[in-house]
This record gives structure tokens, sequence and C-alpha cells, in this order.
């Protein structure tokens, strides 16, 4: 890659740049600002793309009531069961039966407030989310 | 307090961080350099290891190993330290700092607010170097920003702390001895040597080149394998290994050309520069791969782009990468016998 041809598509780094190795005057190489690439800025939209959509099926779900509203804070953290039980230092089986409405429910403060601290959040606020959007906004 | 630390963006975290730390201790060494010196060069494809549902696959040695291997190569001596406690943890990153004495932190990227929000996933292996602190504010030297920036306490223990694969365990390090004379050369050596044995020489079918071939061979298999739909995420993961998280392009090809380049300067060793014109050469192949991989996810293919055309050109890699650590093995033993 020439430094002419280090590519500048605007993406995922807000306007900063990061740099990569490119050719040079008379071959050398050198380290290149780049504001960001195409093809990754692609691949990333796409995994945002998941976690999006993981998020929306969270957020049904509790508005149904079929889950907790951990299940939608979790999605929002990207974190599955497992790496929320190591956080949290519970057994996985207490995070999966904490994902149940009517369990999170009746759960004590203080446990909450554990979760409530992994996630960086007033313990107030995790049993409340958002409202479904209808229609759907950027990510 | 904090000591004057000189912050230089580099396209890698663990290089640049190696690099910055080493200049600050009087070693000037570019972050190319330590990339080739630490045998970083590396290929991995393992579809049984998961991430987030996708396979793992990975373009360099193994988190932490860069930073072993060139401080063990040039002769420099490192501390390291992991913690179970968070209060110990902190309690001695701020006795270090006191003393004046930068620490490289390993860290989740995830719990670092200074990072853009389309790049904060649970990936752990992150490493910056925090120079000073006033307070509860931390002087931290990321090297994939342009510039230093300040970063609160509880920023810094969580991230230290984060959780998952690669748990970083509040692990800490830092220069503590630096020999009188380093030999830049002798360590250069090294690093090509344990290059070379990393990319042709493991008896392992899905590391090195072997597994640049193997992953060619899957790649044909994945739309029937997977559907559609998820060989295209299969295709953009691979994609963001490649490019994403401090690459320097093409999966690291283009920033071992620009090692080899230098190695030919301090080696005297005219031959490497072919070798790095062919290095980019490769480079400039993954970073098509790269590009055609994004055309088939975007559904916004031309002629040509397949999955087998992906595989051919993966295979083409292969024998290139092949090709040129076999060269490379053979300067190696020349001066070898010459010496």
């Amino acid at each position: 890659m020439k430094i002419d041809e280090v590519p500048q598509d605007e993406g995922l780094y807000e306007g900063r740049k990061s740099v990569c190795y490119a050719l040079g005057e008379n071959d050398r190489y050198v380290l290149a600002p780049s504001t960001g690439w195409e093809p990754l800025n692609i691949a990333n939209g796409m995994a945002w793309e998941v976690i999006s959509k993981q998020v929306e099926q969270a957020l049904r779900d509790v508005h149904a009531r079929v889950k907790s509203p951990l299940a939608y804070h979790m999605a929002l953290n990207q974190m599955d069961i497992k790496l929320m039980a190591q956080y949290v230092r519970l057994p996985i089986w207490r995070v999966r039966r904490h994902l149940r409405w009517e369990v999170f429910e009746r759960l004590k403060p203080s446990l909450k407030g554990r979760y409530a601290a992994v996630l960086r959040m007033p313990v107030e606020r995790i049993s409340f989310v958002p409202e479904i959007q209808r229609d759907k906004g950027e990510r | 307090m904090s000591v004057p630390f000189r912050h230089q963006q580099a396209a890698h975290c663990e290089t640049g961080v190696t690099a910055n730390l080493l200049c600050h201790h009087g070693v000037r060494i570019s972050e190319s350099l330590v990339f080739g010196i630490g045998a970083g060069l590396h290929f991995a494809h393992f579809p049984f290891i998961k991430i987030n549902d996708l396979p793992l696959t990975a373009f360099r040695s193994f988190p932490g190993s860069i930073l072993k291997k060139a401080t063990k190569h040039l002769g420099i001596k490192i501390g390291a330290e992991k913690f179970w406690s968070q209060r110990a943890a902190m309690a001695s990153l701020d006795r270090r700092l006191d003393a004046g004495i930068p620490v490289g932190l390993q860290a989740g990227i995830f719990w670092l607010p200074y990072i853009p929000a389309a790049l904060r996933f649970h990936f752990n292996a992150h490493n910056l170097v925090v120079y000073g602190r006033n307070g509860d504010c931390y002087a931290v030297s990321d090297p994939v920003m342009e510039e230093p920036i300040v970063c609160a306490r509880e920023d810094i223990q969580k991230a230290r702390f984060a959780r998952g694969m690669f748990s970083p365990k509040g692990r800490m390090y830092y220069i503590s001895s630096v020999p009188e004379h380093v030999d830049v050369a002798n360590a250069t050596l090294r690093g090509l040597n344990e290059s070379c044995r990393n990319m042709r020489e493991v008896a392992f079918p899905l590391v090195g080149v072997k597994g640049v071939n193997f992953l060619g061979n899957q790649i044909e298999k994945w739309p029937e394998k997977l559907g559609e739909r998820r060989a295209r995420l299969y295709l953009a993961q691979l994609i963001r290994m490649q490019e994403e998280i401090g690459t320097g392009g093409a999966g690291f090809r283009f920033m071992y050309a620009a090692f080899l380049q230098e190695a030919s300067g301090v080696l005297g060793e005219n031959r490497l520069m072919d070798l790095a014109t062919r290095m980019t050469a490769i480079g400039d192949r993954w970073r098509l791969f790269a590009l055609r991989c994004a055309r088939i996810c975007k559904a916004r293919t031309v002629e040509g782009d397949t999955y087998g055309a992906l595989g051919d050109m993966l295979r083409d890699c292969a024998v290139r990468e092949d090709e040129l650590f076999r060269d490379l093995r053979s300067i190696l033993q020349e001066r070898w016998a010459a010496a």
C-alpha cells in the first residue's frame, strides 16, 4: 500500500485517526494516518447490527414480561450469561434464573445492587427499560 | 505526580506500549522493530474456539507474548504482576507511579471511556501506559490514541479487572533493568528466526501458513455449511480481525514488511529489502481479500467475487508466505554458517 492509497473513509474513529503502515518516499515504510476504511466499516457495522437486534429482541421480551429487565441491560452491554456471571461472581444458573421476570422482581435489593454496580448504573434504574421505539432509529 | 513521557501513536497497542516504554528507558526502537523482534507475526484459525459465536482467527501471536519475547531478545528485564485484589492492584500501581516509573497495563477495552463507541467490545487484551497521576486522575498514554489522555481511577480499575476471555486480572508491567549495551542486531536475528518457526515449522495444521491454507479450504464451504447469512457474519469477523483493533493494515503484514526494511538496515542484509517488497505484495493481496469479503457481505459483488475465489486468494497467500519464510530461513542459515 502506497501512502497516497491509504484509505480515508469516515467511520469508526469519530473523526479521530488511526495509523497504519504505508510506503512513502523511496518505497520506505512510514506511519500514515487514516480516518478509516470502508470494508472495515461494513464489517464493524454488521457486528453492531447483530448487537442491536439482540437488544431489540430483549426489549420486546421484557415488555412481554418473558424476561427481566436484566436481559435488556445485558444485551445493551454485550454480555452473555457466562460473562455476567463472572462479573457479579454468581453461578451461571443463578444469573439465568434472574433473567426470569418474576424472579428478578422479587430479588433482594443487595443483589440488584451488585448487578447495577457491574452495569455502572444507579440501582433504581435497573428495573426500568425504555419503551419500544416504533420507528427504527439508528443503532 | 507525573514523569515526562513521550507519547507516540502506534498502529497496534501491545507493540506501541512496548516501544514507548523502551523509548522512555533510552532504548530507541520503533514499533515495527518491536513487532519483528517479538516475533509478533502469526496466523491461526480455530473454528472450534468461538467468540460471540464466531470462530477465532488471529493474525498475531498470543496476547502478551510480543512484549515478553521482544524484551527477552533484547536482554531487557521486565517486572510483571497480577492481582486478586483490586485494591492491592491500584495501590501497587500508585506506588510505581509515585516512584516515577511508567507502568504498562493490560485492560478491557469495553470499559475505557475515551475509546470511540463503535470500537468498544469486550476485548481484554488491550494495552496502555499510565505515566502519572493527580489524585484520582491518571495520565494515560494509549498508543491507539493521537494524544495522551486523562482517565478516571474508577475506569482504570474497571478495565484492569475486566472479565471474560483473556481477563487481565490487574496485570501490570514495567521495565526493571536495561543492560549497558542493547544488542539490537542479535535480537533481530532471534526474532526473524522465531517467526520462521512460527509460520512454517509448527507441526499443527491450523497455525502459520498451513493455517492460512486451511482457512482457504474452509471458507469455500461456509455458504453451504452455514447458510448465506451466517457465512457473511463469518466474513465480517475475518475482516475485523484483519483490520480492526490496530493491525497496521493487512493483518500485520505491512507492519512486518516495515520491520523487514528496518532489519535490513540493522543487519546490513540487502536481501531482506527484497523480502520486504514481497511481504508488501502479500499484504496488498490480504487487503484485496478483505475488500472482496466486504463486497460479498454487502451483496455488492462484482464479477468473480465468490467464496471459491476467496479460498483461492488465501491459498495463494499461503504459498507466497511459505516461500517468503523459506527464503528467509535460508538467508538466516547462511548467516549462521558464515558467523
